[in-house]
């Protein structure tokens, strides 16, 4: 991890805007994939492992290094090319996304791709997790971080909320929860499925520190997530406000975005605004 | 017949012994930490004993987090809340992600008795034997259940241990090995196999001892490791003596029978009686008045010997 004034945003940035093709690429190879949650999350992933988290391709089970749990195991596509980009997979690797025997099923493994934490998928299985990382990081005494990105439609699984009640009990100010707050599930808006809100003072009142932040602004994602853990003794909830399919018109806050396949067309119209962006 | 012991005395004594010598271990409890014998781990160990609360689900994923955290975590609570309650966890968290975890089921089979079939658990060594990866063990005694704990400290992946409240008499030597996947034959015999885990087995002996007075000789296995399972020594049975009668605390379906019945159908085909639970939920009553209700009793085990031999 570098001085914050060192961190190229610029960069962070383009690397965003890669990462998005890629799954684009990826997703219309397999015809499968969760391309909408994959384009909210990707600025929060990049920022993660470019400018957060201490990981080392080199050594991907290090006990030192901090854990990052993608909860929203459906968004692999996402996860997988910001592996790559890493250095815990290869470029080509990516192409192998969900074909016969690849590494790279739908949903993460950890004993298959390294840099993976937890084979999640079924949803309110990150945060359980991560809070047993954190504890034991307590136990220990060392200080190594923990990193959860979940679902806001995966908040409606009761285990998350079992594990923020665990979570504040054993002050665990080592554990960061980042919410991908798109607003859209895979059937509707979350609004319209069951009422998320108030979801900042939820978190309150559960005992975390929320911080809320524009989740596709990279600078200010990444200025938040060095600023984690917030509070001591408390553990910390980043509320990202995101935009699902962010990044391409026709894809943005539309419900169908979450696991449409794109066509040739849309394929390439997609790949063309992205480039064409004003980065 | 010696003492009668409750095996989870044996478990939480071996698991401080153990906690004292391997700093790696943790304790978690949802809430049961009087049912779980644990109050003497957490007044030694405070820091690596976790409660929390009343959630079964998040204690399973807590548990995946610990072990990814380098610690070897035990898992303590009511078997029927800890297997179904948390089943998905168990399945992905522990099985799938092959995380070094083991699930101590406490008061499992029909322990609670007249608490009815909400605290009844006599589905979770089908449910645990199914899943990848998890490997499942059912102690007969107290001296066993030390021995297998010895085990689970050094046993890689996830681990389901099913701990009775039902107190048993002991069967084996102290300082007795355990060895995962090995049959332990408690008496020798080639007219019938007899076959048990758990509360059953000294029921299986006692069983033996009454059919030998009638001149059968009964060869009775221990089969505590359902899971891997002696494979051996199932089909030695088979082929060796007339026919296999397996009782558990369990449901007839998907248990220690099943298992049994899997490997015998497909190498050599015998005749079997299958004991346990028929497919019901039990009605009112004690352990020992539903044991008895089900025929789950060395009169049972005699009686369904003798007519297995007879139908030939």
């Amino acid at each position: 991890m570098t001085d914050s004034a060192e961190i190229d945003f610029m960069k962070l940035e383009k690397q965003a805007m890669r990462l998005r093709i890629r799954c684009l690429q990826m997703v219309h190879r397999a015809k499968l994939g969760h391309l909408g949650g994959d384009f909210s999350s990707a600025d929060i992933l990049t920022a993660l492992y470019g400018a957060v988290l201490h990981v080392d391709p080199s050594m991907p089970r290090d006990p030192e290094r901090d854990r990052f749990i993608m909860s929203k195991g459906h968004c692999s596509g996402a996860l997988y090319a910001t592996l790559a980009s890493a250095g815990f997979l290869t470029d080509a690797d990516l192409d192998t996304y969900m074909k016969p025997l690849s590494k790279l099923n739908g949903h993460p493994d950890r004993n298959k791709v390294p840099g993976v934490e937890a084979n999640t998928g079924p949803l309110g299985h990150g945060l359980p997790i991560s809070v047993g990382c954190a504890l034991a990081a307590k136990i220990s005494g060392v200080s190594w971080r923990t990193f959860v990105l979940v679902g806001d439609g995966e908040l409606q699984e009761g285990s998350n909320w079992e594990a923020g009640m665990c979570a504040a009990q054993y002050k665990l100010d080592n554990l960061v929860l980042i919410i991908d707050r798109n607003r859209i599930q895979q059937g509707d808006f979350t609004e319209n499925t069951i009422n998320m809100e108030p979801m900042a003072a939820r978190w309150r009142s559960f005992g975390w520190d929320v911080h809320e932040v524009d989740g596709n602004n990279m600078e200010a994602v990444v200025e938040c997530l060095r600023s984690a853990p917030f509070t001591p003794n408390v553990p910390s909830c980043i509320l990202a406000h995101t935009i699902k399919g962010k990044g391409v018109s026709f894809m943005e806050n539309r419900p169908s975005w979450h696991h449409h396949v794109p066509s040739d067309e849309e394929l390439q119209k997609a790949i063309a605004e992205l480039e064409g962006g004003q980065l | 017949m010696s003492r009668m012991v409750d095996c989870r005395n044996a478990y939480s004594k071996k698991l401080e012994e153990m906690a004292l010598a391997d700093e790696r271990i943790v304790a978690i409890v949802n809430d049961s930490v009087g049912s779980a014998k644990l109050g003497g781990f957490k007044a030694k160990f405070p820091l690596r004993f976790i409660n929390v609360g009343i959630a079964e689900q998040n204690m399973v994923g807590v548990s995946a987090g610990l072990a990814n955290g380098g610690k070897i975590p035990y898992v303590c609570g009511a078997a029927c809340f800890l297997t179904a309650r948390a089943m998905e966890q168990v399945k992905i968290d522990l099985g799938y992600s092959n995380h070094n975890v083991r699930l101590v089921g406490i008061s499992s089979g029909m322990a609670y008795g007249e608490l009815g079939p909400t605290h009844q658990s006599i589905e979770d060594v089908g449910w645990m034997r199914i899943i990848p990866n998890m490997t499942v063990i059912v102690p007969a005694d107290a001296i066993e259940t030390e021995a297998v704990m010895e085990y689970s400290g050094v046993h890689q992946g996830p681990m389901f241990l099913r701990m009775s409240r039902i107190p048993v008499p002991d069967l084996f030597e102290a300082g007795m090995k355990f060895e995962l996947g090995k049959a332990i034959s408690l008496r020798e015999g080639n007219d019938i196999t007899l076959m048990a885990n758990g509360v059953m087995v000294c029921r299986a002996v006692q069983a033996a001892d009454e059919l030998q007075k009638a001149g059968i000789s009964a060869r009775v296995l221990n089969m505590s490791s359902v899971k891997p399972i002696d494979r051996e020594a199932i089909i030695d049975a088979a082929r060796n003596t007339g026919g296999i009668v397996t009782a558990e605390e369990h449901s007839v379906y998907c248990g220690l029978g099943g298992a049994v019945a899997e490997i015998v159908t497909q190498t050599y085909p015998t005749k079997m009686r299958i004991l346990g639970v028929p497919g019901v939920f039990a009605p009112t009553g004690s352990a020992e008045f539903l044991l008895e209700h089900f025929g789950l009793t060395a009169e049972g085990i005699r009686s369904a010997a003798i007519e297995l031999l007879r139908s030939r």
